[in-house]
């Protein structure tokens, strides 16, 4: 059985869609079954950074209206057998997706894969309703910014009240840390102390993720890239095990090394 | 009934007429009494009004009646009702009195949108973020940040306060007066309550030690029964 995490915000462009692709992403390289699920209908994204958008033939207003079956919707990942998305509809009428649907479907799911993430809407209409529906976890993504974490803290507010949904985690994107070191950007500790949830990982903002969404290929899938470490970091949180934040000091030359080395003070 | 058996005991003190009304007979007979007693056919205008203290010992009365005393000892008979004493209270009222005077303790975070409602005095152990807000009747006191907006004395009690461990709220609102954060980026501070300066005719914030000077019967229950 598996569990079925959604992947919210509240604000729109935040990285929901880019955290789901990469943290889904990162469990499949950890060789879990993984199905991506974008509930933004009207507006999908999730397929064009997977970049299997080519691929989509049913949607998945087509599997709650039983137009066809969930396999035969589902969309296989080019790199992986075992990643799978299925794609939001562009152009049917959303109104036709019900929370009950969205229930159904993800117990469905949840048969096959061990990890459904659920890609949400921005806003707290039926859209974000419907998302959290299924969903056993909720992981809350902000950036440094005052009206992303207000947004997210209403968010939280609301999965609050949801009670088949653990409490929520925190994920704090687009981190620039020249910027929180001279405290133009909020930074971490007063974000995670105003939202009071757990922080289940931090990501830089990292030139790399806009490459790689734009060349279909989750940035997760780079070896070093530091967005590309703190989203399987992400992804290792989710599984059990615990690993440090990542620093977000810039590489140092070997000067800076030896002198932290020796404990002094750079 | 006997001639001396009255319904009706009146009494001059130093503050004016005490009158007392027996409590075993009926309200009609009293009244009756009572109309006899005080109404005067050529009252003296130019005199001030003789101030009247009413005790009904264990006699309830509703509204209605309450309505007619007030008009029999009213300026027609150049008299002034100031107070109606009365040793019952009615069951409803007490519990009103109960709730209005009660420490609410609510242990949660109010997170943006959210709003908490409490009749009486709120004890938030949590934080109030900010888009959050919380309301009371009676006083405010938050034992952990007041980032949102806090509205105490709902109901037009001007005496209430806001207290909290870090106050650093965007609105503080008592009864009708409204005050808001300052427009440049300000850190909070830490134990500081708000309450009313009516002097200054706006809302205040100073330490917490400051508010044992400023309002000495803070603990509502006896400081509502007789502001009513």
């Amino acid at each position: 059985m598996g569990e079925a995490i959604v992947i919210t915000s509240g604000k729109g462009g935040v990285g929901k869609t880019t955290t789901t692709a990469n943290v889904g992403t990162a469990l499949a390289l950890m060789d879990k079954k993984v199905c991506l699920v974008d509930t933004d209908i009207g507006l999908r994204n999730l397929d064009v950074i997977m970049g299997l958008e080519n691929r989509i033939i049913y949607d998945i207003v087509d599997v709650i209206e039983g137009r066809c079956k969930l396999q035969q919707a589902l969309v296989k990942d080019k790199r992986f057998n075992d990643l799978v998305l299925l794609p939001a509809a562009q152009t049917t009428d959303k109104a036709a997706v019900t929370s009950e649907g969205m229930i159904e479907l993800v117990a469905e799911l949840k048969q096959t894969y061990d990890y459904i993430v659920i890609d949400c809407p921005a806003g707290i209409e039926q859209g974000f309703q419907n998302a959290i529906a299924g969903a056993d976890k909720a992981i809350v993504v902000t950036t440094p910014e005052k009206s992303s974490v207000r947004d997210a803290d209403r968010i939280i507010g609301l999965l609050e009240k949801e009670e088949h949904i653990a409490p929520a985690n925190l994920v704090i994107n687009r981190i620039r840390h020249h910027m929180m070191k001279n405290g133009d950007m909020l930074d971490i500790e007063d974000i995670v102390q105003i939202l009071s949830i757990d922080l289940i990982g931090i990501v830089i903002d990292d030139d790399e993720v806009i490459k790689a969404s734009n060349q279909g290929e989750p940035v997760a899938f780079q070896p070093n890239s530091k967005a590309s470490i703190a989203y399987r970091n992400i992804a290792r949180r989710i599984l059990g095990e615990s690993v440090p934040l990542q620093s977000l000091e810039d590489e140092k030359g070997m000067f800076q090394k030896m002198k932290r080395f020796f404990s002094l003070r750079s | 009934m006997l001639q001396n058996n009255q319904a009706i005991t009146i009494k001059g003190t130093k503050e004016g007429l005490t009158i007392f009304m027996d409590d075993m007979c009926s309200f009609e007979h009293a009244f009756a009494e009572l109309h006899d007693k005080v109404t005067v056919k050529d009252p003296i205008k130019d005199s001030p009004p003789a101030k009247v203290t009413l005790k009904l010992g264990n006699r309830y009365i509703d509204d209605h009646q309450k309505e007619r005393l007030q008009d029999l000892l009213g300026s027609e008979n150049n008299l002034q009702l100031i107070a109606l004493e009365s040793d019952v209270v009615h069951k409803q009222d007490a519990l009103a009195w109960k709730e209005e005077s009660e420490v609410k303790v609510i242990n949660k975070i109010i997170r943006s949108g959210q709003v908490l409602n409490v009749t009486g005095d709120l004890l938030l152990i949590g934080d109030v973020n900010p888009g959050g807000k919380v309301t009371a009747s009676g006083n405010i006191y938050v034992l952990g940040k007041l980032a949102g907006i806090a509205h105490a004395g709902m109901t037009g009690d001007q005496e209430a306060i806001i207290a909290a461990s870090y106050m650093k709220p965007s609105q503080l609102r008592i009864a009708h007066y409204i005050s808001r954060a300052p427009d440049y980026e300000a850190d909070g501070v830490y134990m500081e309550c708000g309450f009313i300066d009516t002097e200054k005719n706006k809302i205040v914030i100073d330490h917490i030690r400051a508010i044992s000077k400023k309002r000495k019967d803070l603990s509502g229950f006896e400081r509502r029964m007789y502001n009513g």
